[in-house]
This record gives C-alpha cells, structure tokens and sequence, in this order.
C-alpha cells in the first residue's frame, strides 16, 4: 500500500498528463468522421511527434532549472541541414542523418558551454543563440526546398504491420535508448539535484557541471531528432521563423502540462510527451467539432492555464509567505 | 593528553571575510575513538573552521595535515574522498528526490553504468537503519518529511559514506529527545568503532553526555582544550566570555516605564514548531532586546508582528487592541505604525541597483503623493531630513544604493522605515558586519527614537549590545521565552547561561554585576 503512494506521488504530473491526453484523445476520436482506425493515429502520431521530441528536449534543460529558447530554432535548422544532407545512397543517407544529429548536439553544446562556464543566464543565452542558429538555417534555406531520402522518410512515417505508426515507434525507441538510461544515470541524478537545490548537490559533491553540460547537449540532440522527422514529413526544408518560435514555445507549455517543473527538480520526459501530444490533440478537437481555425490559439490558451493552475495549489499551504518568492 | 595519534591536525588557521575576520591561528587535532566538542558563542568561528575542515571555504594561512600528510580540500567532494563528512546545520538534502537518493547521492550503486535502483535502496535502508531511523520509507521524498526526520536523514546520508571523521554541526537542534537518545547511542557505537567525531552543540548536557574532550572558540581562536567533564558549566561560560568591551552606549533612560501603557503585546503566539507560546508586550519608550543563540525562533518572532507568517495562533495586541497583520503592507499602515529592519539589507532590505533616493523613498511613497502622482518636492524634503538625521554618507541621491558602504546602507535601510515615524521598530540583528563607528550612532538612534516614544524591539546576535542597548532582554530557547533579564541582571554571564538553557547556575550568576 505505502509502496504504491510513494511511486504514485512520483509519476502524479505524468499520470495527470497521460490522463488528459487519453480524455482529449477519445474525445477527438469519437468525434472523428473516421473514428479510431489506423490512419486517424497515424496521422496523429506523426504531428504529435514532433512536438514530443522538441518538448522533451525542453524538459532536460528544464530540469536543471534553466530553460532553452533556442530548441525550436535548433529544431528548424536541423531541418534545413536535413535537407541538403539526408539524401543519396543508404550510406550517404546514414552520415547524413549522422551529421544532422551530431549538429543539434554542437548546438546544445554551445548553449550549455555559455551558460555553465560563461554564467550567463539561460534565457538570455539561448535567445541569442537561437537567433544564430535560425540566421544559419536561413543561409542553408533562403527559399523552401530541398529534398530527402524518401524511402527513409516513408518507411520512418508510415505504420509497422499496418497498424501502428512508425514515428511512434521511434519516439518510444528514444525514450529508451536516451531519457531511460540518462534520468537512472548518475549525470541525471545530478541533473534532477541541480535544478532541485544547487547548492546541497553542490554539498553532496555531485557532478553539478557536466551533468548540466550533458543536459543541455543531449536537448540539442533530441530537438535535431524533431528536425529530422520535421524533413521526413515535408520532405523539404525551410526556414520558418514562426514555426521555430511555436515550437519553442509550444515545447515550455508541453513541459508544464506533463507535470515538469519549471522551478527545476521535478517532473520527467515522459509526462513532457503526453504533454505534447495532449496539447496537439487540443489543437486536433476543434477541427472534428468544426469550429473555425482561427479559436485555436484562444482554446489552447484556456486549456494550457486551467492544467497549469492544478499545479498551483501548493501555494495555499506555504505558511512563512518569504518562501513565495524562493 | 590524546593517547591515540591525531588523525587530522589544523594549525594556525586563519580566514577572513572582507573585514571581518573569522578565524585567526585557530588549532585542532582530532584523534580517532574520540568524541570531541566544540563550543563557543555565535560568531567564534566554529562553523568557519568546520566549513574549512569539509573542504567548503579555503583558509588564509595555517596547514592541515592527516596521517601525518599535509592536505588541502578544494571542494566538499575532495574532504569526502578523505573520510571527512559533514552533517551541516543548514541542510544538504535536495528536497525534489526521495529519501534513498538522497543518501547514495555522491556515489551511487552503478549497474551496466545506470544507478542500481535495488542496491541503492537497499544501502539506504542499511543506513536508515544504522542511524536507528527505520520508519523513514526510503522512497518518500525529502521535502514532504518534518525536519526532525529530515535531520535523521542527514545523519544517514553521513554514514553511508563511511567517514573516518564524521562532523556533526547542530546537527541535533531539531530533533525529538527519542531521536536524540537514538543518535547518541549511534555515535557512541561509531566511536567504539574507531570515528573521529566532532560534535558542536550548544546543549551542555548533551555535551556532558557523549564528548570525551571539549575545545572552547572565543574570538576565532581556539582558547582551552580540556577532558570533558573536568569543567564546571560556570568555568566554562567564563572560557566563553571573555572579550574586551569595546563599545560606547548612551546611557539608558532612567525613568520608570512600568507605568505606561504596552504599544505592542502578543499572547500565547504559536507557529508551527519555531515558534512556541511566546507573550510579551512593549511599552512605548522602551528597548526589549531578544537574546539566545542564533536560529532559536528569534526571526520568526519579528515576522510574526509583520504579518509574514501564515497560520499563527495566538493574539497580537498594538495599543491594547487585537490586532490582525496580514502582511508587511498591513503593518506599516498608520493605525499600526510597524517597521521591520530586516537582517539580510541586500535582499530583504534594499533594492541594490536603485538609486538611494528611490530606496529612501519606498515607504513612505503614499505620503507624498498626491493624485497618484508622486510630489518630488515634498519627497525631496523627508529624503533630506533623513539624510540629514541619520548622516548618511553618499556621493549623491542618485547612485545605486549598492555602491554605499555597508554601514551606510544599514542607515538607509533605518532611514526608509523612519520616514514614516514608526511607533513600533523591530530590528533583526542590524549592526551585522557594519563598522564600530556606524554601530555607536546606531545606538544613540535606539535611544533616541526610544525616549521620543517609540517601542523598539531589538533582536542582536551581540551580546554587548544587548546589555548595552536594552532596557529589558527575553532570552528565546527553542521557540519559547527562558527567561527575562531586566535592568542590571543583563549581563554576559546571565545572557549566556540562559541562551545555553542551564538553569539554577545561570540563574543564581543572573544578579551579579557585570565587572
């Protein structure tokens, strides 16, 4: 029984995220003309995704208590570069998407280089570099263009056995393969402890720095991962200034929906990815209810605030009114 | 007189903080199968030295050296490497994860390079457990436990690093007298298995009860090593006093005060666990000092009047009529007339990179506007008076508050509050790390806005000023009022005794003169 409250308590803000997307997702079906086939999740999954990988690479800088405005803008230059690289034979292919990650990690990199070793702050940091990174991606794509390994790009955007979609897939791959190991690695833990309380993870002799380091570079790598499949959706590349400013900040409000906290210390990867996909799917409702286009960023407004007031509560408790402004 | 050779030896040991100099040629040696402990008052360099020992502050001068072998810490991690652990005062736990993470945090369990989540809760349960806190679930998150439990969580963390000198720094001041019984039976056992332990308390009789040896700080400098128990609690106090006076006080008004009506009274004030069935009531005229040792609910106690703490029971009385502070802007509402002189000036007092005119102004804005405009010649006007009473030495009004001096900017952060002629003046240990010459003026100003009427409380960490300040001193200990101290019973030895909470000795020293 106490077993169960300790991991509950744990998992709430994913639990609460899954919940919400699972809600918004039946609602979205059932009134789907098409209702729950195949195609319906396919198409779902690949929009979702996107926003999924950006957001969780927003958690990881998050995490550390910093925040990273340049994912977006990473995000849309990994996917110009994509466009000129990820083409030819499998082997050029391969380097190509090789060299597209390898990018996002230089990227997140140079952000957490400045930020950690320059001690600037995060915010300031990553709009400058972000407004860099789009001044590159617009040398790369002046005009919208481009092309992509369009076996690759079909077969990654496509469905397994018929059903299940790949790009689903894949983000399930990454979720193994990157956040698992990282968040039960030491660098995580210390990740967690920097954003939590700096100073006694400092205290504690924990690896502060490069666990902020690895943060912020493996968010570069995870916003390229978007870009990649941003190409293999499009099958272009283009430098869309407010594309890459949406998903910055359609990332942040991913982040807070999935339970993670901006304050640093809490939440996980995993919530931030329902967070995505629940917001998508906000975004999806009003077009099965036919309403106009034009109330979607009004009703994704209203939603985004009613989930983040839930987590607001704690307040009312605080008894020395000082710790408000801690 | 150690039988054992000293593990780890610090000589000549100095630190300073700007000015303000911590420490200075302090020795100790620590040997092993020892419990050693350290006293001294606030501010004589205890915490200095254990920040030094754990590899938190570099020292100036002097060397330390274990197992013969000179060493120095660059950081907390480099002291753990070489068995020294720390359980700080101030708390080292991360509040955002569990229990169990918390105790492996500097070194992990690893398995295939990922943390080994079995093996970790396991070493945590072994630690719990050694530290005699096994009702702490190891997967509960620090930040919803007590701090009682917090604190038990610290002492297992310790020991799960497997110190050779493990540093207890207050390390029990939170605990329930279970836990205490509990903790020393652990330490007991961890000296019976060859630990260096340095233990810092100011609980005589915990002292009594578990240090083999004690060292007593004075001024920085380590001044009497003795084997515990060979000292009586008076001897001791003595060890602990004996500083040179070095501060002019104005001369305390002698008019009988008794008479007049209290301007600020609680009764039966209560918040959570620091602040315990506090009354007490001030009269208009009057300096009551609050004395003890530092973080006895001192601070809590002055943001209870100002209406920053939520949840209090208990009564405020101002003029003899209940009164309901909800907030600082509550507070300084004339019906109240209330100003808190904060302890931190830099974050809680002044607004740094504004200018001196804006911080002088801040509370007394709604006086001198009109229309919601701000009149600036009437604004000018008070800023001169201020300037001009407090004489305060600035290259203009219009330079960022932050390049005064710091005793300067204590006078604005005065200064602000008394544009609005407070009746009450609360003032959270104000004269810290200020000049001997800003400090002297700011005593005459107590007695000053005393004798126009004000009801002055006055919280110092310094116990000179609190004899030579105040006309009354409440001696908190754990949350509660110990004792009053009232005109010539305020003095250093009576101060002390009661702050360490020894009684029949204390008490009976209370009447004598100071020399």
């Amino acid at each position: 029984m106490r077993e169960w409250r300790y991991w509950f308590a744990e998992q709430r803000g994913t639990l609460l995220a899954l919940g919400i997307f699972i809600l918004m997702f039946i609602i979205y079906t059932s009134n789907h003309p098409a209702g729950l086939t195949a195609n319906v999740v396919q198409t779902a999954s690949n929009k979702g995704v996107l926003l999924a990988f950006v957001a969780m690479a927003q958690t990881l800088v998050v995490l550390t208590a910093g925040i990273d405005l340049s994912v977006g803008m990473i995000f849309i230059l990994t996917n110009c570069l994509a466009s000129w690289l990820v083409v030819g034979t499998g082997i050029e292919t391969a380097f190509g998407v090789v060299a597209v990650l390898g990018t996002g990690a230089l990227c997140g990199a140079i952000n957490g280089a400045i930020v950690i070793f320059g001690r600037l702050q995060p915010i300031v940091t990553t709009i400058a570099t972000g407004a860099i990174y789009f001044g590159i991606a617009l040398l790369l794509r002046p005009f919208p263009g481009g092309s992509v390994n369009e076996h690759l790009a079909d077969a990654l955007t496509g469905k397994l056995f018929g059903v299940v979609p790949t790009s689903l897939v894949v983000l399930l791959a990454v979720v193994l393969v990157v956040w698992v190991p990282f968040s039960r690695s030491v660098l995580g833990r210390a990740a967690y402890a920097a954003g939590s309380s700096e100073i006694a993870a400092y205290m504690s002799g924990v690896p502060l720095l490069r666990a902020k380091f690895a943060a912020y570079t493996l968010a570069g790598t995870l916003a390229a991962t978007g870009g990649l499949f941003l190409t293999f959706f499009t099958y272009t590349g283009e430098a869309a200034l407010a594309s890459g400013n949406a998903y910055t900040l359609f990332s942040i409000a991913a982040v807070v929906l999935g339970g993670v906290s901006l304050y640093g210390g809490r939440g996980s990867a995993i919530g931030a990815i329902f967070g995505a996909l629940a917001f998508r799917t906000i975004g999806d409702l009003l077009f099965v209810f036919d309403f106009d286009p034009l109330w979607q960023p009004l009703f994704q407004g209203v939603v985004l605030l009613f989930a983040v007031s839930l987590g607001a509560f704690g307040l009312f408790r605080v008894r020395n009114r000082l710790d408000w402004f801690q | 007189m150690n039988e054992a050779a000293p593990l780890l030896r610090m000589e000549g040991i100095s630190k300073r903080y700007g000015g303000v100099r911590a420490l200075e040629h302090a020795d100790l040696s620590v040997s092993p199968g020892r419990i050693h402990a350290i006293l001294g008052e606030n501010g004589a360099g205890k915490s200095t030295l254990i920040k030094i020992m754990a590899g938190v502050v570099a020292p100036d001068e002097g060397r330390m050296t274990m197992d013969g072998h000179e060493v120095s810490f660059g950081s907390p991690a480099a002291a753990n490497e070489a068995g020294i652990v720390c359980v700080f005062q101030e708390l080292s736990l991360i509040p955002d994860l569990s229990v169990a993470d918390n105790i492996v945090i500097s070194d992990p369990p690893l398995r295939f390079g990922m943390i080994d989540r079995r093996a970790q809760r396991r070493i945590a349960e072994e630690a719990l457990a050694r530290a005699g806190a096994s009702d702490i679930h190891p997967q509960a998150l620090v930040k919803d436990l007590p701090l009682s439990r917090r604190q038990m969580v610290e002492i297992a963390k310790a020991l799960a690093r497997k110190p050779r000198i493990l540093i207890l720094d207050e390390a029990t001041s939170a605990l329930t007298a279970t836990d205490v019984s509990r903790i020393f039976d652990v330490l007991k056992r961890l000296r019976s298995e060859g630990l260096a332990l340095l233990y810092i308390s100011h609980r005589m009789n915990e002292i009594e009860e578990l240090a083999d040896e004690c060292t007593v700080f004075r001024n920085g400098s380590n001044v009497a090593t003795y084997a515990a128990g060979s000292k009586t609690d008076n001897e001791v106090v003595e060890m602990m006093i004996g500083r040179e006076y070095s501060h002019v006080f104005p001369p305390k008004s002698d008019r009988p005060k008794s008479d007049a009506a209290p301007v600020l009274e609680c009764r039966k004030l209560s918040w959570t666990d620091r602040l315990n069935d506090i009354s007490l009531s001030v009269r208009a005229g009057e300096v009551v000092g609050l004395g003890g040792l530092d973080g006895q609910g001192q601070r809590e106690l002055l943001l209870a009047f100002f209406g920053v703490l939520r949840g209090l029971t208990g009564e405020i009385l101002v003029n003899g009529k209940p009164a309901s502070i909800s907030s600082p802007a509550a507070a300084k509402q004339d019906e109240i007339g209330m100003a808190l002189i904060p302890e931190d000036r830099k974050t809680e007092g002044l607004m740094l990179p504004m200018t001196v005119r804006e911080n002088l102004s801040f509370t007394a804005l709604d006086r001198v506007t009109k229309a919601g405009v701000i009149d600036r010649t009437a604004e000018q006007a008070l800023i001169d008076d201020m300037v001009k009473l407090l004489a305060i030495k600035t290259a203009g009004l219009d330079i960022p508050v932050g390049a005064l001096s710091g005793g300067n900017q204590q006078k604005v952060v005065i200064a602000k509050w008394l544009m609005r002629q407070p009746r009450i003046i609360l003032l959270n240990d104000p004269t810290r790390g200020i000049d001997v010459g800003t400090k002297q003026e700011m005593y005459q100003l107590l007695r000053k806005l005393a004798d126009a009427g004000a009801a002055i409380v006055f919280y110092s960490t310094d116990y000179d000023e609190l004899i030579g300040c105040c006309d009354r001193v409440l001696v908190l200990y754990d949350g509660a009022i110990k004792r009053e101290l009232v005109g010539d019973e305020i003095t250093e030895r009576a101060l002390i005794a009661s702050a360490l909470n020894i009684e029949g000795e204390g008490a009976a020293m209370a009447g004598e003169a100071r020399p």
